[in-house]
């Protein structure tokens, strides 16, 4: 039995809207799959879908060999899922939730409330375990969700948009969270619309766009579709700014951005090093001083942007 | 792709799930159902405030209808509390089921109703809670009213068991129109809404009806239709099981609330399960 999520084409339709047109994608067992793209990509139909939500039109899903549409019931014991908002009883406290939750997937009540005492203390909520989720933070009620998600130790997890609305110090206490998940052997898949997000946590990235899948592969690879690297370069006198710009435009595969403010240059270039060496010189030539120089892998962010711009012409 | 296969204990494998028996699947609609129950519950718990009101108001309908319409209302026996009580009472319990449409939009809304859908939980599970919950409630209502009006001057007439009987119905009546309550939620996906939605078909059924008044002055169509509408023929049977005046059958009674309930318990579930969107 394999343990892996399967999706072939799988396509779904709110009337005239097609929310996913013919999906095709797969997750390694015990990895993590980020599934990355804009506000109404259709990452959360896709989720849905997975999760037994939503019946798709057409097309077939598998979790661990199983069918998703065929036997839900099967699926729904199998996985765990966390939504965009967090789903927690408001008027419950912490430590109810989780035994509810429990309950739910039928461990005896002793069972549940020795799970639910685990997951407070694995995610450092034993404090406030027995207050009402009324009282909680935004990062607190997040991470309750979570561990409601996990409560019947799935051996697939769906996570989506985790860490929406979270500050960046909270939403780095949950990826830490997210990866022990995995480290305990859950296959993970992610929806999230940061490649910060995205290239931190998941080893193999999907991007999704229009409800169809536009790339994918591991955040290495994504980048270096893109093709070549960035120079980046600083200039400490900013009155030779139009100068730089002409000289890095001949270098450089297309019009460099520019940051008047601060002098600074980014400029995708198609030798790597030899671009490199060829812009230290013909500054050099001019007698133009450079405060900084280095060569760097475009952030996926760069990707992102050119792939989803290319997949709108 | 390659396969890797889970050596590490703390995932349980997926070869080890199967269907449940149907044994096992009729037995979680029960342990599921009172799962749910007990949370919704807990409400009342912890916002005692919330029953107090949800109690306060029906009191004073009471009082009001008792001392305000009483003096002008003539039944055939003069003594209106007894004629108002059993009324009111089926009224009462109508009323309360107005909270499962609230409370399921609320838990809709919140995403907590995607959640359960995602467990391996009974389907009725969260709709049966949620009614059997509002019953609970019902019969501590309906039980305080009767009461509260002794204190003002009811008094059953027609023996102990018949009383309990009465009760029964009413409660029976409450919880079967519980469930068009919750199918109302299920669909308007919004408490606000669900509020509003929840009441309108509510008030032609409890005016029009034998619950205040009787139907004798009313004009010809809509007596008609106040004398054969479930809520009238419940509201005669209760009012006669406590104070013997002439009614209807039992039968037709629970015939009728068979009847809503055998169409609206499916009818839920199904807008349960496709409650997605």
């Amino acid at each position: 039995m394999q343990n892996d999520i399967v999706v072939e084409d799988v396509r779904k339709s709110y009337g005239k809207v097609q929310a996913l047109k013919g999906v095709s994608l797969q997750a390694e067992a015990g990895k993590i799959l980020g599934l990355l793209g804009p506000n109404g990509a259709g990452k959360t139909t896709l989720i849905r879908i997975l999760t037994t939500l939503l019946k798709p039109d057409s097309g077939r899903a598998t979790i661990a060999g199983i069918d998703v549409a065929k036997h839900p019931m099967r699926i729904r014991s199998l996985i765990g899922l966390a939504g965009q908002y967090p789903a927690v009883d408001e008027m419950l406290t912490g430590r109810e939730n989780l035994v509810m939750v429990g309950q739910l997937y039928h461990f005896s009540r002793k069972a549940s409330k020795e799970r639910a005492q685990e997951l407070l203390e694995q995610f450092s909520l034993t404090d406030a375990a027995d207050r009402t989720v009324k009282t909680y933070s935004g990062g607190m009620r997040r991470r309750l969700d979570l561990a409601a998600s996990i409560v019947a130790r799935p051996a697939v997890l769906f996570l989506d948009e985790p860490t929406t609305g979270l500050d960046p110090r909270t939403r780095n206490d949950l990826w830490e969270f997210i990866r022990q998940l995995v480290d305990d052997g859950t296959t993970l898949l992610l929806t999230t619309q940061q490649l910060e997000e995205a290239d931190n946590l998941a080893d193999w990235i999907t991007v999704i766009d229009h409800g169809e899948v536009i790339a994918a592969g591991t955040s290495e690879t994504l980048k270096s579709q893109l093709g070549q690297d960035v120079l980046e370069l600083q200039i400490s006198n900013r009155s030779y700014i139009p100068q730089v710009q002409t000289l890095l435009e001949s270098i450089g595969r297309e019009t460099p951005h520019v940051d008047t403010a601060t002098g600074r240059f980014s400029v995708v270039v198609p030798h790597g090093t030899q671009s490199l060496l060829e812009a230290v010189r013909v500054l050099d030539q001019q007698s133009i001083a450079i405060a900084d120089i280095a060569l760097r892998r475009p952030t996926l962010d760069e990707v992102f942007l050119s792939i989803t711009s290319a997949s709108e012409n | 792709m390659a396969q890797q296969v889970i050596t590490q204990s703390k995932v349980v494998p997926a070869a080890q799930y199967r269907d449940p028996s149907l044994m096992q699947s009729l037995w979680w609609n029960v342990t599921d159902a009172l799962i749910i129950t007990r949370r919704n519950l807990t409400y009342y718990v912890r916002l005692p405030q919330l029953l107090v009101f949800s109690t306060i108001q029906p009191v004073m309908f009471l009082l009001l209808f008792a001392y305000v319409f009483g003096g002008a209302i003539q039944t055939q026996n003069g003594n209106y509390i007894n004629f108002l009580l059993p009324g009111i009472i089926v009224q009462t319990a109508m009323f309360g089921g107005s909270v499962a449409a609230v409370g399921l939009a609320e838990d809709l809304k919140k995403g907590l109703i995607d959640r359960f859908r995602s467990l391996p939980m009974a389907r009725s599970a969260v709709l049966a809670g949620r009614t059997l919950a509002d019953t609970v409630r019902n019969i501590f209502v309906v039980l305080l009213m009767i009461g509260v009006g002794h204190i003002i001057g009811f008094r059953f007439q027609n023996g102990f068991l018949n009383a309990v009987a009465a009760v029964v119905l009413v409660i029976a009546f409450g919880h079967v129109f519980s469930w068009i309550f919750a199918f109302i939620g299920m669909m308007v996906k919004d408490p606000e809404t669900a509020q509003v939605a929840g009441f309108i078909w509510v008030f032609p059924l409890v005016f029009a009806s034998s619950i205040f008044v009787p139907t004798e002055t009313m004009p010809e169509l809509l007596q008609i239709f106040a004398e054969n509408q479930p809520v009238s023929i419940v509201a005669n049977v209760v009012r006669g099981l406590m104070i013997g005046t002439p009614h209807d059958s039992v039968w037709l009674a629970i015939a009728w609330l068979t009847g809503i309930y055998v169409i609206f318990v499916p009818l839920s579930v199904w807008q349960y399960r496709r409650s997605a969107n």
